[in-house]
């Protein structure tokens, strides 16, 4: 019976504190006007994830569980899609999912969807079909997220893992689908405005937290020190080389838009010429006394030709904006490593 | 499969090798009643007969003292050949090790957090995968059961339905057995545990002590084995095995990560920024460092007796540390450190490029 107190107390006490934890609001909150300003991950999420994709190196995708309380999102379970490896046409992903909510709720687990989360590979994420996921999940509920992790970057010694939400002013374009130049000047996005940030916060429960000292009493695996490592070539040049092919991407399109911009300009002059020629004409033909042509549907004349589709180069331009951020904080962490080594090397002499 | 024949000429009544014949037998001659609860003091015949070397099948228990001890002791891979004869004292001679992910843990005592009213203990199946020498536990999920003084019901369909949707996600899972939180084994856990051994050869029983008794959450693994006299009924008895944890690599930093959270508190922490990162591993080390040499200055000062094991470990990491010309040394630091600056300097005009894009494309 004591075994029942002590369990039950802790999950009360958990609780509470969380509503506690919560006015305290660590960690510096991100553009007031979304519903999330923090997202609380128990534990046994984190390990879960990288459970999951220690096993494999393809994209793995899952599901958030959990619940959200006053401006605060918390996740308190997760489970994986399978991948799509054969082109099973009765696999039915909505049912596995329904499935296993169901069972889930017999266990008494958090049943509640509340996002979605996805593995990346160094760190290119930015794509249309994240954002069409997480905008149906932002649109059925108000305040989802996405989870971003970096089994890559995290093997290399730091865990890495991110919360995204769609800004609202990101939301209200997708909602109406016209991605035109003119309604994204209109909205005003940027593309440092497309994805929000939530900061993240750890949580775990005192029985948890037990379970972490015994690990560390028995478990003998020695510490590995990837993050202490010098050897950083490698992945700076993948990186580098995902952000060239995407910087060529950017200028194709920015080919293309300025192509148009040169249509429509041209287009414009012709409608112009046109337009005063008639008017000559008609003026010709009024001073001889016949009637006047016609005013034909200019429109008809000239088709304006189409506007590229901004969405895209915007979520080049979000990911490209990614990966700077990613290099840049790489070399920070590998310039202070570097200094290190010299100081030592220094005392070595 | 071979298995079963090697067995079953085994006859279950041969006393030093009982315990080999356990897998195909224990479905079959187990009676309900005597089965004896408590683990092992002392551990039956150690041997290992033939069956070792068979990969697939569970093979016989290990004979491992009774503490789950993840110390450095090699973890004792099972001989190919055969060792028989009677119980051995200390340490096993070969057997299953038992390796666990921490995921498990953490499920386990997620779930007991979450368990129903009046609910003691909770329940549930054990997913990983086989190996020739271990069995490694990689997933689990907590089943509905109930429990009352005289009997046990156990909702095995619903971790059927769980099992297949698990498999959907990683088909090289198998179910290896079973968890319960709670400090012993009950008689009812010798039912539960036949409901799984039609499920999997010879499942493992996990326990993990929520109930802290003796202050501690002691995390034990079982196999059950046959015991008894030869010719009569036979009884259960569950014998301890070895439990190691392994980790991923990714695993492992983040079990680092959630371990912060001991020590704050509001058990809360945020995620740290990249120099932070560095700055505490470098402290990890220098505090390592900073142990190394206080055990020096002991040995020293004759405080502590020396040890030569651990002077060959010292040597072998001073000597490290390369040695390097110093102007090599230069040389090689600032070609790396242009690399760096170079790339940052390009992270940002590219950054500085495709804002002014923006800027241009709304005019």
């Amino acid at each position: 019976m004591a075994s029942r107190k002590e369990g039950t107390g802790s999950s009360t006490t958990s609780s509470s504190s969380t509503v506690g934890a919560g006015g305290k609001g660590k960690g510096k909150s991100s553009s007031g006007d979304s519903a999330v300003k923090q997202v609380q991950i128990d534990g046994l999420i984190i390990i879960k994830h990288y459970q999951e994709e220690g096993q494999g190196t393809e994209v793995v995708q899952g599901v958030l569980l959990g619940l959200v309380v006053e401006d605060r999102l918390e996740i308190t379970n997760c489970f994986p899609f399978p991948q799509h490896t054969e082109d099973d046409a009765d696999f039915d992903e909505v049912q596995y999912q329904m499935e296993m909510m169901r069972s889930l709720r017999h266990v008494n687990i958090d049943h509640l969807h509340v996002g979605w989360y996805q593995s990346t590979y160094y760190g290119s994420f930015v794509t249309r079909a994240l954002l069409d996921s997480q905008f149906s999940y932002q649109h059925a509920i108000e305040e989802s997220v996405v989870l971003i992790y970096d089994p890559i970057k995290t093997a290399q010694g730091s865990l890495s893992l991110k919360a995204y939400r769609l800004t609202p002013k990101l939301m209200e374009v997708c909602k109406e689908k016209d991605f035109s130049p003119e309604a994204l000047k209109k909205a005003n996005i940027t593309f440092e405005y497309m994805f929000e940030e939530v900061p993240i916060v750890i949580k775990n429960s005192h029985l948890i937290n037990v379970l972490m000292w015994e690990l560390e009493k028995k478990s003998a695996v020695a510490d590995k020190h990837e993050l202490l490592s010098l050897a950083s070539s490698n992945h700076l040049g993948k990186n580098l080389q995902l952000l060239m092919d995407r910087v060529d991407e950017m200028s194709q399109d920015i080919v293309k838009y300025n192509t148009y911009m040169r249509n429509t300009s041209k287009q414009q002059q012709q409608k112009h010429q046109y337009q005063q020629r008639r008017q000559q004409e008609n003026m010709q033909r009024q001073s001889r006394g016949e009637p006047p042509l016609p005013e034909e549907d200019l429109s008809k004349l000239f088709k304006p030709p189409q506007p590229p589709a901004r969405m895209d180069s915007l979520l080049i331009a979000g990911q490209i904006n990614t990966y700077c951020q990613n290099i840049k904080e790489f070399t920070a962490q590998n310039l202070g490593k570097l200094f290190m080594a010299q100081a030592l090397q220094e005392y070595n002499n | 499969m071979a298995t079963p024949a090697v067995s079953a000429s085994a006859p279950p009544g041969t006393p030093a090798p009982a315990p080999a014949a356990a897998p195909v037998s224990v479905p079959t001659s187990v009676p309900a009643p005597a089965p004896t609860p408590a683990p092992a003091a002392a551990p039956p015949s150690a041997g290992t007969p033939a069956l070792s070397s068979d990969p697939a099948a569970a093979a016989a228990t290990t004979a491992a003292p009774g503490q789950t001890s993840a110390s450095a002791q090699a973890p004792a891979q099972t001989p190919a050949l055969a060792l028989p004869g009677p119980a051995l004292p200390g340490p096993f001679p070969g057997g299953r090790v038992v390796r666990l992910h921490p995921v498990i843990l953490a499920s386990i005592v997620d779930s007991y957090e979450r368990r129903n009213e009046g609910a003691a203990r909770v329940i549930g199946t054990l997913l990983g995968t086989v190996d020739k020498h271990s069995v490694e536990v990689t997933n689990c999920f907590s089943v509905p059961h109930n429990e009352s003084e005289d009997e046990v019901a156990v909702d095995m369909e619903f971790a059927k339905n769980m099992y297949e949707l698990h498999k959907k996600v990683s088909p090289n899972e198998l179910i290896l057995g079973w968890y319960a939180t709670g400090h012993d084994i009950t008689e009812h856990s010798v039912l539960i545990h036949e409901y799984y051994s039609r499920e999997a050869p010879n499942p493992i029983h996990l326990t993990v002590d929520t109930s802290l008794q003796n202050g501690r959450m002691s995390i034990k693994a079982y196999v059950s084995t046959l015991m008894g006299v030869p010719g009569r009924t036979m009884g259960v008895m569950f014998t301890p095995l070895t439990v190691k944890y392994a980790y991923y690599d990714t695993e492992r930093i983040g079990v680092d990560l959630i371990m912060k959270t001991c020590f704050s508190p509001n058990r809360v922490i945020g995620l740290s920024s990249d120099l932070q990162q560095v700055g505490g591993a470098s402290a990890r080390i220098q505090d390592a460092l900073s142990t190394v040499l206080q055990y020096a200055e002991d040995v020293l000062s004759g405080k502590v007796s020396a040890d030569n094991t651990v002077g060959r470990f010292l040597m072998s990491l001073v000597n490290q540390v390369p040695k390097i010309v110093p102007d090599d040394f230069e040389t090689m630091l600032n070609s790396n450190i242009n690399d760096l600056l170079m790339v940052t300097y390009l992270a940002n005009l590219t950054q500085s490029q495709i804002a002014l894009n923006e800027k241009l494309v709304n005019l």
